[in-house]
């Protein structure tokens, strides 16, 4: 009877990570419909539309994570390997947070962008999510097969120092166009704001890139 | 004949050293399991207790044989002296930080009572047991090697889920113990009361006409709960803190550890398998107590060699080397002065 409960509790426990994991890769790609929708029309129906459902996700991913924290910790599950597993979950936990922030930014404070940072702004988009992507891949990989998680980590580094180039350049040419100070420096933040998910994503895969050896050993 | 109560203060050596052994050897069974906090100390005990005594009763006699060739105690004051004298020699050698072996020390005691007594060693047994201590932990690595490799290459093609290996580990961790607890009991039941057995005071008796339990079988039984008492009063301590000794290992290479050390143990101890060889023709292994600690440690060696040596504590191994040198002497000078004294001052027939 107590291997029956271990093996279904296990199940439920993977099947939960599963939909974590889930919840984050719909959240990047609603994240580039919403930006792609504010740079369309603005915060408009579809923009909100969106930013409601990553706010749903977001706190759908909360209560998974408290669940999957708790259930390791009660029933003593994998005790090696347990804090790594706490932390990835938070880590990715916080990048949900990153696509809830930046959304919510662009709603409050409706940045004025130009027709000519739009392609930048779509590019720097794609490009993060992306690297989310990529990493979602990298941490499904860590439960089945730790050797693949290097493949898609070096896929995460990759479009992470894209990204860097594309706000790089963006940057730039906001500075060089002819707005005021304000309002560059407020186009500046919304650059970084799409940039920092990326950053965060490269910081999670290099932990993961640690658990992953320090599963194979 | 009437039973002699002198008999309980005479066993009274070999319980204390049942219990010794039990309180530092289940920690070769299930310690890397409860420190890593893979199964609960309790669950271990319990099942490590179960296990000991089964092995102990249905397969002890093989390795009991072999000690009882090596030096027939046949007085009940002897056999108090050498199972005491191993007791303190394992006591004395803990005490100083030095891993020790229950084995060597009663095998030490015995060649002692053998000086003591003028009785001549079998040297041909001698060396069968000084080969298998050496043989014991080269063959728990090399069980060890490639099974963790096979593990580890089975584990990498299955893409199992990280839990899903949790729980086979778990299970496979019990599994593994339950067949070391046996072992442990069927191979080292000897060492505990292997030399009362020429004194033993039981006779054997009939349960409902289908099963005879022999007076070796109650000696061993009585040995085996002294074991358990030990597995039950004092390994948790132990247990807690082997995951520590000799290297930090991850729960598969404890699992594959444990599994090679009992596949050791019980090589050495059944004697099913002896008569398997033997009618197809094929070398037998002799049964002889081996040390379970030793067999442990060549496991864990072994799957450090897999992995470059990488976090072997040598100076730790070093002392098992001299632990392992040291403790039969201690044993053996022990026992001789003992039974000097038993004999000199207390007036007991030692031999």
């Amino acid at each position: 009877m107590e291997k029956l409960r271990l093996f279904r509790r296990t199940k439920n426990l993977e099947h939960e990570i599963d939909e974590f994991l889930s919840k984050l890769s719909e959240s990047a790609i609603l994240f580039k419909l919403a930006i792609k929708a504010y740079l369309r029309e603005g915060c408009g129906e579809d923009f909100d539309s969106k930013l409601t459902e990553v706010n749903a996700l977001e706190s759908t991913a909360d209560v998974l994570r408290r669940r999957i924290e708790t259930e390791l910790y009660t029933h003593t599950l994998i005790p090696e390997s347990r804090g790594d597993v706490l932390g990835l979950i938070e880590n990715l936990d916080d990048l949900l947070n990153y696509f809830e922030g930046a959304l919510w930014a662009f709603h409050i404070e409706q940045p004025d962008i130009s027709a000519e940072f739009k392609s930048g702004f779509k590019k720097l988009t794609s490009m993060v999510v992306a690297a989310v992507d990529s990493l979602v891949l990298a941490a499904r990989a860590f439960f089945h097969s730790p050797l693949a998680v290097n493949d898609y980590n070096h896929k995460v580094m990759l479009y992470e120092k894209e990204a860097d180039k594309i706000s790089t350049k963006l940057k730039s040419q906001i500075f060089a166009s002819d707005m005021d100070l304000a309002q560059k420096m407020h186009l500046r933040d919304f650059v970084e704001h799409i940039d920092n998910v990326a950053n965060w994503a490269e910081d999670v895969a290099d932990r993961l890139a640690i658990y992953a050896i320090k599963r194979m050993a | 004949m009437q039973f002699d109560p002198s008999i309980i203060i005479f066993l009274s050596s070999g319980l204390f050293l049942g219990w010794a052994l039990g309180s530092n050897d289940a920690a070769n069974v299930f310690g890397t399991a409860v420190g890593t906090r893979m199964i609960p100390w309790l669950t271990a005990a319990i099942i490590c207790s179960v296990f000991l005594v089964l092995g102990a009763f249905f397969s002890g006699a093989g390795a009991a044989d072999t000690l009882g060739k090596l030096g027939s105690i046949s007085t009940p004051a002897g056999a108090f002296m050498t199972a005491l004298a191993a007791a303190i020699s394992v006591y004395t050698m803990t005490k100083a930080g030095l891993p020790v072996s229950t084995t060597q020390a009663i095998v030490g005691g015995i060649v002692g009572w053998n000086l003591f007594s003028g009785t001549p060693t079998d040297t041909k047994i001698l060396t069968t047991i000084l080969t298998t201590w050496i043989a014991g932990p080269l063959l728990a690595a090399a069980i060890a090697m490639p099974l963790y490799s096979l593990t580890m290459a089975f584990l990498r093609r299955s893409n199992l889920h990280l839990l899903r290996v949790d729980a086979y580990t778990r299970i496979g961790l019990i599994v593994a113990g339950a067949f070391g607890a046996y072992s442990l009991g069927a191979n080292n039941i000897a060492n505990v009361v292997g030399v009362f057995l020429p004194s033993s005071p039981f006779r054997e008796f009939d349960i409902g006409g289908y099963y005879t339990v022999s007076a070796a079988q109650q000696l061993f039984l009585l040995g085996a709960l002294a074991i358990s008492v030990g597995v039950l009063t004092y390994s948790k301590g132990v247990m807690m803190t082997v995951g520590s000794s000799l290297g930090r290992i991850s729960p598969i290479a404890a699992w594959v550890a444990v599994v090679s050390h009992s596949v050791v143990l019980f090589l050495f101890a059944s004697k099913g398998l002896e008569s398997w060889l033997a009618s197809n023709g094929l070398p037998t292994i002799p049964l002889v107590p081996v040390s379970s600690s030793q067999a442990v440690v060549g496991a864990v060696v072994g799957i450090a060699v897999l992995k470059g040596m990488a976090g072997i504590r040598w100076r730790l191994l070093g002392k098992i080397v001299v632990g392992w040198a040291i403790t039969p002497f201690l044993a053996g000078i022990i026992c001789f002065i003992g039974l000097f004294f038993l004999q000199n001052v207390f007036s007991q027939v030692v031999f």
